[in-house]
């Protein structure tokens, strides 16, 4: 507790609302209405000037190739912190009427937030004819969410799979498990051999994650149904997810911290943590992490439910999107098609990024040699181009936000109490909040 | 009337002053409306207002702001279990906080300020430094300490063969957090006290001296009693300050499944305004946070101020 503290904050707030007021007063119309969507534009002054929120990796390079090779159209990278703070900006933007960049990455699940608070354009007659037919049907959806527009032009994508030392597994006589119910005899077997060990740990904090492995087992938490919502978080699916992680957390053979703590960074090093249940990035992660561990992590397919089944969900993963206050879209489309669906594009996104990228054409090419913390498993990129086909559909609705907070709370607590019931009733607290809000907003909730 | 009577050849001269003073006021009074004045009146309207939207709520136009009455604080205060848990939680953090922190602020101001006390100079710079660390570096900082994997203390005391608690379990957060306060608190509470110390004349303790009081009794008798207003003061300030605890928490919540989002009341209208990007209702709980501060400092004022500040005023 500290007085000073309490005054910034207070201050904060005070000048945020002050901002808002400032500039609500003529905004509204100003967003977006004045930029034609013809190329038009350009030809008065002949140069156009971007610019572009993104906190992925590699951007500057891309740009700056862009930069050379199309000199009327400059595009300026503005450094984010995140998805979420980047997110609040925009839709404070949005609301003030100006202060919007003209390029916004865009997390797959924030793109119907930024639709509904009409933060993004449609750039649907921007985009070359064909661009559908470089992605995967799951990846398209994200972006069009089901209609005719285009909200953005896919990047990147996070199939999960399941990540684990090589030396661990054969020190202890393990085996990569391909079902869950194995993972759970694997998961006991090494936290019995050595107490301090963990195959995983349930992570209350990355409501993604959970998520991801939600969709595996056939989950769609939002639907539309005409002009309703529904929502199905408290599926038969969600909670055979929730039952298995409560039921490992409840025994004590998988670890109940949050990831991405220092706490998780030492365990992860030392081996503490022995298998990660993660993403195509993951290799980033543990070379920044866990820089102790290089060659010693493998990557195989996430356990599936039924031998023989094989399936995948998304952790991660972002778009590029126009936003409605862009008043030069044709331009912004163009650069975020080139640099999203070109092989120079994807090339710089898969190398100079570490990007996995979503466009299905330029993936072989950009992705030839495996990761670098990565070296003995030549196959990987192999492996996963194999995993990404098979990620299950997934809908996200307006209030991913709410869901997603309440995930945070209701399984912290859940994990908090290591009761197997406890995650069950999560899912439900989680439906409760995201149902409830819906109805508060207005929106039409198709029970 | 009056004014006829007072009338006088200075008069357009005082006139003149009177302009003046308002040119002296205006720099302040612009700034006070700018930026205090304004944002709560923009506050108080928007926790009136709420946002409705048609259909499935995408594309333009489907979303619009309407009156809302007094829904939004009926939700904060009625409807939502989350502000009361909130409270609940910071009432318990402030009553392990305020008097320890004050306790020892004038445990350490009476020390600095006895007689033989020696490096006083250096004890009340290194007791201060801390408060001069931005509060989310300092829970930054306690949190890897906190850490079992990567404490050293922890480290330490598992060495020994003592137990090695998980301060960040249920039992234990509030007062993980309330030591972050702590560690920052004393210094800037004990420089208030110290400096009160200082202003009491000599002669008070050569008197107490002769009449045969110890240094205890000095330190009881007379040093507490003169600096009672600055304890006021600094409890007023500590007072407030809990309500408002935010950094701490919230620095600390990503490490931990123990804090939620909605550990203090401003972490509950910081989910809701910049997560749920509901700043309607958000709005609303800012005011009840202000109207409770504002009982509560000036309720607690009346309470001590004629006892207090007696001697002053006879």
């Amino acid at each position: 507790m500290r007085l000073h503290s309490g005054i910034r904050i207070g201050a904060v707030l005070a000048a945020s609302a002050l901002l808002v007021t400032a500039c609500s007063g003529g905004g509204g119309s100003a967003g977006g209405s004045t930029a034609g969507s013809t190329g038009g534009s350009t030809a008065a002054g002949g140069k156009v000037d971007l610019t572009f929120w993104t906190w992925a990796p590699g951007m500057d390079a891309i740009v700056a190739k862009w930069n050379a090779e199309n000199p009327n159209i400059q595009v300026t990278v503005n450094k984010q912190d995140g998805g979420d703070p980047a997110v609040t900006k925009l839709l404070t933007a949005i609301k003030a009427g100006s202060g919007a960049p003209d390029v916004m990455q865009t997390e797959y699940q924030k793109i119907p937030t930024l639709v509904s608070s009409d933060a993004l354009a449609d750039i649907s007659g921007d985009l070359p004819k064909d661009l559908k037919s470089h992605y995967s049907d799951g990846t398209w959806q994200a972006v069009t969410l089901g209609g005719d527009q285009v909200y953005g032009v896919p990047q990147d994508s996070g199939p999960m799979e399941f990540y684990y030392r090589t030396d661990i597994f054969q020190q202890y006589g393990l085996t990569v498990p391909k079902t869950w119910d194995e993972y759970a005899q694997v998961a006991a077997k090494l936290h019995a051999a050595d107490p301090t060990k963990y195959l995983g740990t349930f992570s209350a904090t990355d409501a993604g994650w959970f998520t991801g492995l939600a969709q595996q087992a056939g989950a769609s938490w939002w639907g539309v149904d005409g002009t309703a919502w529904s929502v199905n978080i408290d599926s038969a699916a969600t909670q055979k997810v929730a039952k298995y992680w409560g039921d490992l957390v409840e025994q004590g053979v998988i670890d109940n911290k949050p990831m991405y703590t220092p706490e998780w960074n030492a365990a992860l090093n030392d081996g503490t943590q022995a298998g990660w249940v993660s993403a195509i990035w993951a290799p980033g992660v543990l070379q920044g992490n866990a820089a102790d561990t290089k060659g010693k992590w493998a990557m195989a397919p996430l356990p599936q439910w039924n031998a023989g089944d094989n399936a995948t969900g998304n952790w991660g993963g972002s778009a590029s999107s126009v936003t409605s206050q862009s008043k030069h879209k044709a331009e912004a489309a163009k650069f975020i098609a080139w640099m999203n669906s070109s092989q120079e594009g994807v090339d710089i996104l898969a190398k100079q990024g570490g990007l996995y990228p979503a466009d299905l054409p330029g993936q072989s090419e950009a992705l030839s040699a495996p990761p670098a913390f990565f070296p003995q498993q030549t196959d990987f990129y192999k492996t996963a181009a194999d995993i990404a086909k098979s990620v299950k559909p997934f809908t996200y609705g307006p209030n991913v936000n709410v869901a997603f907070s309440s995930y945070n709370d209701a399984f912290g607590k859940a994990t908090q109490a290591k009761s197997s019931a406890a995650f069950v009733a999560a899912v439900k607290t989680m439906q409760d909040a995201t149902v409830a809000d819906l109805k508060n907003g207005g929106f039409t909730v198709k029970q | 009337m009056n004014r006829a009577t007072v009338a006088t050849p200075n008069r357009g001269v005082r006139r003149h002053t009177g302009l003046r003073a308002y040119g002296y006021l205006a720099p302040a009074a612009v700034l006070f409306t700018l930026f205090l004045a304004l944002p709560i009146v923009y506050a108080l309207y928007l926790s009136l207002r709420t946002v409705k939207v048609k259909g499935l709520g995408l594309g333009r136009g489907a979303r619009t702001e309407v009156w809302a009455g007094l829904s939004n604080y009926r939700h904060a205060l009625v409807g939502d279990p989350d502000f009361l848990g909130s409270v609940g939680r910071v009432a318990l953090y402030g009553l392990v906080l305020v008097p320890t922190m004050l306790g020892l602020a004038l445990l350490f101001a009476l020390l600095l300020d006895a007689r033989g006390a020696r490096a006083r100079g250096f004890s009340r710079v290194s007791i201060f430094l801390p408060y001069a660390v931005p509060a989310v570096i300092a829970s930054l900082l306690w949190g890897f300490l906190y850490l079992p994997r990567v404490s050293p203390f922890l480290y330490v005391a598992g060495r020994l063969g003592w137990p090695q608690p998980d301060v960040l379990s249920q039992q234990w957060v509030t007062f993980a957090i309330a030591n972050i306060g702590l560690w920052g608190g004393v210094g800037f509470n004990m420089i208030v006290i110290y400096t009160a110390l200082k202003a009491i004349p000599s002669e008070l303790y050569e008197a107490a001296r002769l009449d045969g009081a110890s240094e205890a009794a000095i330190a009881w008798r007379i040093k507490v009693p003169v600096v009672a207003p600055s304890l006021i003061l600094t409890f007023l300030f500590s007072m407030i300050a809990t309500l408002q605890v935010f950094a701490e928490p919230m620095t600390l919540r990503p490490l931990t499944n123990t804090i939620s989002s909605t550990w203090s009341p401003l972490m509950k209208v910081y989910r809701d305004a910049f997560t749920r990007n509901d700043i309607y209702s958000a709005a609303a709980t800012s005011v009840v946070i202000a109207l409770a501060t504002f009982v509560l400092s000036f309720g607690f004022l009346r309470l001590v101020q004629r006892r207090a500040f007696s001697q002053e005023n006879s």
